[in-house]
């Protein structure tokens, strides 16, 4: 287990490493720089060649490349150009924001999915698995951002009981920091949480009630069903136990892909984290901010796929990883 | 809308019928095409597909207006929908059928194309590794692991927005090329347990060349997962070319995709939501028939997973 783990957090590192190289080199062989001047604007060019010399951008590409990795290696992730600010602290600000909406999103996209697929599983092939399994395909196929848009049309705009965007009140609860602040952030995660989560509960939809269906039609519910149990203790005891397994990998899966679909539903919901920073660092040639992003994406599927490895373990003393 | 654009749409739905039905009749005289057809959502799915790729085709017929055609941007922005204007106008006073309709070639053809490339890539990448295995294998599937790893989304961003100006085609390109790395695996993992089969072994022993091997004896054997995996990825593609375009990063502005039709009509949303909404739901309806469509293949090549 212990060597397992080890390979494993190697091959890990070495993914995300690849990852910030590769975006290192498509950020630095782009045209332009962080500091031309936008146009009618008059710069001189000493400044600007200053400029370029204070944050080590007109040295050979290798120095800044080796320069970077050294910080990386100390923690250190930079200066961002156009926050004036460490890049830490503005990850330390936006991180949490799309965690709580990655997680909020996930926790409704495994509470309705599995609900859903168990329901679908039940009444397999009549009209409400057929009915249901239809609505799941399509609001599975719809673009995150354009559901987004529609329920903010509906919720926010028509009936007014959502806020349009932002993570909270700006005037009433500055930070969160009493009960009823609280509410007003929840208030303001309903929607795009709702966005997120619903496209990923039509998928865990679908999943789910395949692999109830492989459980329902082994021998041991028909044993349970056999010794007269009701059909809701085999469905939900029996059968759903054994069909949570394939959950596990899809939880790997979903992690990453919440967060990067978050990007657009940060967009479109002025939600301040990890997506919307980075799009806003990537139209600003903000290179530190935009290095930082990668590697936290990366980071991010690395760890998802890790996490799903390890939670099989726990769940399936069968497949309990051994040390080959 | 004129007498004769009706005529060409009710044409187009007649065609796409037409063809569904053809394809039926040719398909179900073997076992593989009934199966595919007894999934409920088969023949609708393929329907809006030809529905589709017929509009696209014939968007000269079906559209009253050309896409970029701004009518009569005083009186005629963010008109409601109409008998003149089927589906509305946008606030640049353009037709909104009409550009769906010229729109559906450029979304559906980004889809298509990227596919073909990631799917071509995928395809020899994992039938390599798969087939020569040991070092070839290895760091092929390293190349993988990274691939799968990196943001997609986030990388065509930086790619497009430092770049500025990247052609469509490049974009496309650009598209397919970070989209093999799922398949690759798939073909890798099928490769690798049909090249111990006997008559795989009997062409080596023939004298074949590999790649003579392996695209002659191995892969079509293994084209199942690939055919499925195809499918499903014209979706993905076509959801990804929409969030680009939203952001304003994918297909450049006048010209009419799915994506950037919903990213202009977006400011609009609260006065005009029709611009917004037609082509989202016509992206939703696509990609869902798509995902029937793998579905019913999946349930057709492989009777031992049955989804539905």
């Amino acid at each position: 287990m212990a060597a397992w783990l080890v390979r494993r957090l190697a091959a890990s590192i070495a993914i995300v490493w690849a990852v910030v190289t590769l975006t290192f080199i498509i950020i630095h062989l782009a045209h332009g720089s962080p500091f031309l001047p936008e146009q009618g604007q008059d710069i001189d060019p000493a400044t600007l060649d200053r400029l370029r010399h204070d944050w080590g951008l007109d040295r050979p590409l290798p120095d800044q490349y080796a320069l970077y990795l050294r910080n990386l290696a100390r923690g250190d992730l930079g200066l961002s150009f156009a926050l004036h600010r460490p890049v830490a602290a503005a990850l330390a600000e936006a991180l949490p924001n799309t965690f709580t909406l990655a997680f909020t999103a996930l926790i409704l996209d495994f509470a309705f999915g599995l609900a859903l697929g168990v329901y679908q599983a039940a009444r397999e092939r009549r009209f409400g698995d057929i009915a249901l399994g239809n609505v799941a395909l399509f609001v599975n196929s719809m673009p995150t951002f354009w559901l987004g848009l529609v329920l903010l049309l509906v919720f926010a705009q028509r009936l007014g009981w959502f806020p349009v965007g932002g993570p909270r009140d700006p005037v009433l609860c500055p930070r969160v920091d009493s009960l009823a602040c609280v509410a007003d952030f929840a208030w303001h995660l309903t929607l795009p949480a709702l966005t997120l989560g619903l496209v990923g509960a039509a998928g865990t939809a679908r999943f789910q009630r395949a692999a109830m269906l492989e459980v329902v039609r082994q021998d041991f519910v028909r044993t349970a069903r056999a010794k007269g149990l009701r059909e809701r203790r085999v469905l939900l005891v029996h059968a759903l136990r054994n069909a949570l397994l394939p959950l596990i990998t899809l939880f790997g899966l979903t992690f990453p892909f919440l967060l990067t679909g978050a990007v657009l539903v940060e967009w479109v919901f002025a939600w301040p984290g990890m997506g919307r920073l980075a799009v806003t660092a990537i139209l600003q040639r903000d290179y530190p901010i935009v290095t930082a992003a990668a590697l936290v994406a990366s980071l991010m599927v690395v760890l998802g796929n890790l996490l799903a490895d390890a939670l099989y373990g726990v769940a399936d003393p069968r497949i309990r990883v051994r040390a080959t | 809308m004129n007498v004769w654009n009706w005529l060409a749409v009710g044409g187009a739905a007649m065609l796409a019928l037409v063809v569904v039905a053809e394809i039926r009749r040719r398909t179900t005289t073997g076992a593989t095409g009934r199966r595919f057809f007894r999934h409920p959502a088969a023949a609708p799915a393929l329907f809006v597909l030809a529905f589709f790729a017929t509009v696209a085709l014939a968007a000269p017929l079906v559209a009253p207006y050309r896409p970029y055609q701004q009518i009569d941007i005083e009186q005629l922005a963010d008109h409601a929908p109409s008998a003149r204007f089927l589906l509305g106008t946008d606030p640049y006073s353009r037709d909104v059928w009409s550009r769906l309709a010229y729109g559906a070639r450029i979304s559906l053809g980004i889809g298509a194309i990227a596919m073909l490339v990631a799917i071509t890539t995928g395809v020899v990448v994992g039938g390599v590794a798969g087939y020569f295995r040991r070092w070839v294998d290895a760091t092929l599937m390293r190349l993988v692991d990274v691939g799968l790893a990196m943001p997609r989304m986030f990388m065509l961003l930086m790619v497009v927005a430092l770049w500025e100006h990247v052609p469509l085609a490049v974009l496309v390109l650009l598209i397919g090329l970070t989209g093999w790395f799922g398949t690759s695996r798939l073909v890798r993992a099928e490769v690798l347990s049909v090249r111990e089969r006997e008559f795989v072994a009997a062409a080596r022993a023939l004298g074949a060349q590999p790649s003579r091997v392996i695209f002659r004896h191995v892969l079509p054997n293994a084209a199942a997962p690939i055919i499925v995996s195809a499918a499903l990825g014209i979706g993905n593609v076509m959801l990804l070319e929409a969030g680009l375009s939203f952001l304003g990063m994918g297909v450049p502005s006048p010209a009419p995709s799915w994506g950037n039709m919903i990213a202009d009509g977006w400011p609009k949303m609260a006065v005009a939501p029709w611009c917004a909404t037609f082509p989202g739901l016509a992206i939703s309806l696509v990609v869902m028939a798509l995902n029937a469509v793998g579905d019913a293949l999946r349930d057709a090549l492989d009777p031992r997973k049955e989804t539905a």
